[in-house]
């Protein structure tokens, strides 16, 4: 029996029949409602959790709303930590489109940093446009070879992607505190090893105008081109068709193999930007910093986004603006900064339990017209 | 040749020390996939197994309070997966990363008041006490959480190949056509299987916190929920075989502080690294076989 792993439970398309144009705005809807359904469970079953440890639901709620959006502050806090989530989404998106799990984006974002970092330090006095592109193509460079493995691991030596990338993920982060504590330590880092800085005069500013992170253009443009990339070209095609029936795809002459390995690289190539796009805007050089989990609520925002490249855009807000609220919940409401993990982990347990929503009601599916 | 006998006894002593919750958690796994299912939450499992029997038996005073209690935590967690990928079209994978980070999170949520008193820890079993050398005694003072996973894994061992009970959990997980012709539960029995194995992971992480390294703090865990997917597979999905490689990747893991302790710190953070390169050649080396893993459960979402 082939036991297939199809990660996107897209509902299988049925052959619309004549007389049934109504169904694509139903099979939209139920894609918009088993979601929604999903989150309003894990709200439920979170708000259970708070009324037992004595906690106000709506204390909580009004708290993520000012904490995320309430002031201009705090909605440059929530861009702020959306913008790295938007490409650490994608680093699971684009591969979950041939069905495969790639949850390895956590090294891609530390060693992309460190990867920009190194690139930066030899160009520090020439011109910043230089540096940045350097760190840009380093820091992609290396997220697509590290997420590259775990693919080429996949498609050459048929080892399972989802163990390898994560085992890589480890082997990553040793990797990086192997450099960042070693070799390219700045000796003047005490506390907090870290590589030498970038400089002050490399250092990307916030977006004109917007005062906002430069990450987020940068993410919502690369979600935007990934979306083409899946919807709109031949090589999201022959993906998706891959992630629905592999066995179908090799039967067609689909490259699986080459397939597999470019959407790990582009992945994996995201996750690698946003480390270098973190280090440029944020923290000037590597250091622990950069293991901020950006990678874990990635695999998050991907499977709530559906593997949707623009679903990925509210989804990252929304999970930054949580992120963003937790000092504020720690202060106000005594609550530990786990809370927020919880609730990320409800969210994420209720949005796979709801893969089984779909296909379950007969008014979504297409009818019989003639 | 001195500072290799010191390596090689570290690494022994590391070895009989930390491969105990490789052992519970790959058993746990092993159980799980032999009815058809991966759970990859169990490592979530693991860090909620140790929070809670540390908290119970700073609560109780009673370590084995403490272990029954991270039983039945993995029990409830796993119960929770095993109950949720029994709906249709729900992915075992990725429900395994969700139980992942849902139990690590309510770990730590609950587990914050605890991170600062000392629990009643659990005690060793001074198998060195022939020896005059501190080090060997120090090495050979065995957990007996360890020898009940031993036992635990000659059961297991016992119930696949000689009980009805393990039998079927066979077949479900060999074939869903063979175990829907003889009318067997397949999801009330992988139900069972994951919540069981999850049972058994919870005790790997009692280990933790009670036992080496001994105290409850956020950091506790470094994977060993995961790499226990891996070991299963180097097993080849025998409970006897699980004793074997949860040593080696015990002495995997032993090698870097071992050899700091012969003063070499030079790459410790490479070393640290050591039993996920091993995991990730044991995948290799498992995976060039193609599809016909020998001992695979023909139903595993993994080996397609």
């Amino acid at each position: 029996m082939s036991t297939t792993t199809t990660v996107t439970t897209a509902p299988a398309s049925a052959p619309v029949q004549v007389g049934d144009q109504w169904y694509p705005i139903r099979r939209t809807a139920e894609a918009l409602l088993a979601p929604i359904a999903a989150l309003a469970g894990a709200a439920i079953l979170f708000s259970i959790f708070l009324l037992c440890l004595g906690a106000s639901p709506a204390d909580f709620l009004d708290l993520v709303w000012r904490g995320a959006f309430g002031s201009w502050f705090s909605i440059q806090n929530t861009v702020q930590r959306a913008a790295p989530l938007l490409l650490t989404a994608l680093c699971v998106a684009i591969p979950g489109q041939l069905g495969l799990v790639i949850i390895g984006g956590e090294a891609a974002v530390v060693l992309g940093g460190l990867a920009a970092t190194v690139a930066a330090l030899p160009l520090i006095n020439t011109s910043p446009i230089i540096v940045w592109a350097a760190m840009a193509i380093a820091g992609s460079a290396m997220g697509a070879f590290w997420v590259g493995i775990s693919g080429w691991l996949r498609a050459k030596l048929n080892v399972n992607e989802v163990i390898a990338s994560l085992v890589l993920s480890y082997i990553g982060l040793a990797l990086f505190n192997h450099f960042v504590e070693g070799l390219l330590r700045d000796p003047a880092s005490l506390n907090k090893p870290s590589t030498y800085g970038i400089g002050d005069e490399n250092m990307l500013d916030t977006v004109p105008w917007l005062d906002v992170h430069p990450g987020l253009p940068i993410g919502i443009l690369a979600c935007l081109i990934c979306w083409v990339l899946i919807y709109r070209t031949s090589f999201g095609f022959a993906s998706r068709v891959t992630g629905g029936n592999i066995r179908a795809a090799q039967l067609q002459g689909l490259p699986v193999t080459k397939l597999i390995l470019l959407a790990c690289a582009i992945g994996g190539g995201c996750a690698g930007l946003a480390g270098a796009i973190e280090v440029a805007a944020e923290y000037g050089r590597s250091n622990a910093s950069l293991n901020a989990g950006y990678g874990y609520t990635g695999i998050l925002i991907a499977f709530l986004a559906r593997f949707n490249p623009l679903a990925i855009m509210p989804m990252a807000i929304l999970l930054g603006g949580l992120g963003a609220a937790g000092g504020l919940l720690q202060r106000r409401m005594g609550l530990p900064d786990a809370t927020i993990q919880v609730l990320q982990g409800l969210i994420f347990v209720s949005i796979l339990a709801s893969d089984t929503l779909y296909g379950r009601f007969r008014w979504f599916q297409p009818r019989g017209g003639a | 040749m001195e500072a290799i006998g010191t390596v090689l006894l570290a690494m022994l002593a590391g070895s009989l020390r930390v491969s105990t919750p490789f052992l519970f958690v790959s058993l746990g796994e092993c159980l799980t996939e032999k009815s058809g299912r991966i759970n990859l939450g169990n490592e979530g499992v693991l860090v909620l197994g140790a929070m809670v029997a540390y908290a119970t038996s700073y609560e109780t005073g009673s370590p084995w309070a403490g272990v029954a209690a991270a039983a039945v935590a993995g029990l409830l967690l796993g119960g929770l997966h095993g109950a949720i990928c029994s709906l249709a079209r729900v992915n075992d994978v990725a429900m395994g990363i969700a139980i992942m980070l849902a139990g690590t999170g309510i770990a730590f949520f609950l587990g914050k008041p605890y991170v600062q008193p000392s629990a009643t820890l659990l005690t060793g079993i001074p198998f060195g006490f022939w020896s005059d050398n501190a080090q060997v005694r120090n090495a050979l003072s065995v957990c007996p959480l360890f020898l009940l996973g031993i036992a635990a894994a000659i059961a297991l061992h016992w119930c696949f190949n000689a009980t009805r009970v393990g039998l079927r959990v066979r077949i479900v997980g060999d074939s869903q056509d063979a175990a829907l012709a003889l009318g067997l539960p397949i999801d009330r029995t992988r139900f069972l299987a994951t919540a069981c194995g999850s049972a058994l992971a919870g005790i790997g992480g009692a280990f933790l916190s009670l036992y080496y390294p001994g105290s409850w703090n956020e950091g506790l865990s470094s994977g060993q929920g995961l790499m226990a997917v891996a070991l299963v597979v180097f097993s080849r999905w025998n409970p006897i075989n699980c004793i074997y490689a949860s040593l080696l990747f015990g002495a995997a893991g032993a090698l870097g502080p071992s050899l700091q302790t012969v003063g070499i710190t030079w790459g410790y953070y490479l070393f640290y690294a050591a039993p996920y390169i091993f995991t990730l050649v044991v995948l290799i080396i498992t995976a060039r076989g193609g599809r016909s893993l020998r001992g695979m459960p023909g139903q595993l979402s993994i080996g397609r």
